[in-house]
């Protein structure tokens, strides 16, 4: 493996840890449910995808990087499902979003 | 009848799948699979979920241009919501508001809301018939949804399916 | 290099559990464990590159589609519960 490839996995994989820990810090300081989910939806699409990818390059063409791929897939596919789900459920049960009326 | 030709191509996809992840092909081994393969297939038709929707389309070029488009978007936005994250003041404008989907097909349409969700900013929250409720984390993003790229889009690869 | 990523998703996940602790609703706990859910597949995956044993992938592929199950399946008790308890429907619970 040439070295290129590993300094780009270790950015790829850096890079990712940041994008979750925006999600952590994310989740903790917005002020309601509603916006928490755009968080989550920070640490699960670009955190997860960046460190899979990572992984993905220190893997090289194996039956390895096959596994990342299917996860990073069923990762995709679940993720916004479950998301809609859970905001679907909070609009029934009537949680009152924080909504910032003025106009732009 | 082209209910039991989906059937029998979900049988071969799921048999693939088994063979590629489980790296033990004795005989004993390749029975169980098939007959874990075939007890899936029998509880799909149980459930009556076998239809045109389980054909693989997801490689088709111009599906897999919207994905690489897809991408970009989730790219911008999640650096734009970072930045709003991290920023002391907390420069969020939440707003609830309407998109109206231009998609025929169900299918077409699960692609659309599927998509607004998976990029951070806006979360489809409520689907009736054509009109979804979208949370948006910010007025910017609003917009942008209700510039209807992305429906015009989606409306574009929908006939592949 | 792993242990420094592995720490920041630990992080991540002590973040998690502090907001399902927290709460103030169901909606906001759930959504969490969700996130820690996620965050647990990714520690799993690094943790199979760290020790170099490629087994914890089919681990963190299971965890994938149980986390989403199990997200699925609260929201769906807990809608139950609430249209039980405004007398909509009856539930094979009842008598």
């Amino acid at each position: 493996m040439g070295a290129a490839v590993h300094i780009l996995s270790w950015i790829c994989l850096l890079g990712g840890a940041c994008f979750l820990l925006v999600g952590a810090i994310g989740v903790l300081r917005l002020p309601d449910f509603y916006t928490r989910l755009h968080a989550v939806s920070v640490s699960d699409t670009m955190g997860a995808g960046l460190v899979l990818a990572g992984l993905m390059l220190q893997g090289g063409l194996s039956m390895v990087t096959v596994k990342l791929v299917l996860i990073f897939y069923f990762m995709i596919f679940t993720g916004p499902t479950a998301t809609h789900a859970l905001a679907e459920a909070a609009l029934q049960a009537k949680l009152k979003p924080v909504v910032d009326d003025r106009e732009p | 009848m082209s209910n039991l030709k989906h059937a029998f191509n979900l049988t071969l996809f799921l048999f693939a799948v088994w063979l590629l992840l489980s790296g033990h092909y004795t005989p004993l081994m390749l029975v169980l699979g098939a007959a874990s393969t075939l007890l899936v297939v029998f509880l799909a038709i149980r459930v009556a979920i076998i239809d045109r929707e389980i054909q693989p389309v997801l490689l088709k070029p111009s599906v897999l241009f919207y994905w690489f488009w897809l991408a970009w978007e989730i790219i911008k936005s999640n650096l734009d919501v970072t930045r709003r994250i991290l920023s002391p003041g907390l420069p969020i404008s939440p707003k609830i508001f309407t998109v109206r989907a231009g998609q025929k097909t169900e299918l077409g349409r699960v692609t659309y809301a599927n998509s607004i969700t998976l990029v951070p900013g806006t979360v489809t929250m409520d689907i009736d018939e054509d009109i979804f409720t979208v949370h948006a984390l910010t007025q910017a993003a609003a917009a942008d949804l209700e510039r209807g790229e992305m429906n015009r889009r989606v409306c574009s690869v929908e006939n592949v399916f | 290099m792993y242990i420094v990523v592995s720490i920041v998703i630990l992080i991540a996940i002590a973040a998690g559990l502090l907001r399902a602790f927290l709460g103030p609703t169901l909606y906001d706990r759930v959504l969490a464990v969700n996130m820690v859910g996620t965050l647990t597949v990714l520690i799993v995956a690094v943790l199979g590159f760290m020790t170099e044993r490629p087994e914890f992938l089919d681990i963190a592929l299971v965890y994938v589609l149980i986390s989403f199950v199990s997200t699925i399946a609260v929201l769906r008790v807990y809608a139950h519960r609430n249209t039980e308890a405004a007398g909509g429907t009856t539930g094979p619970g009842d008598k």
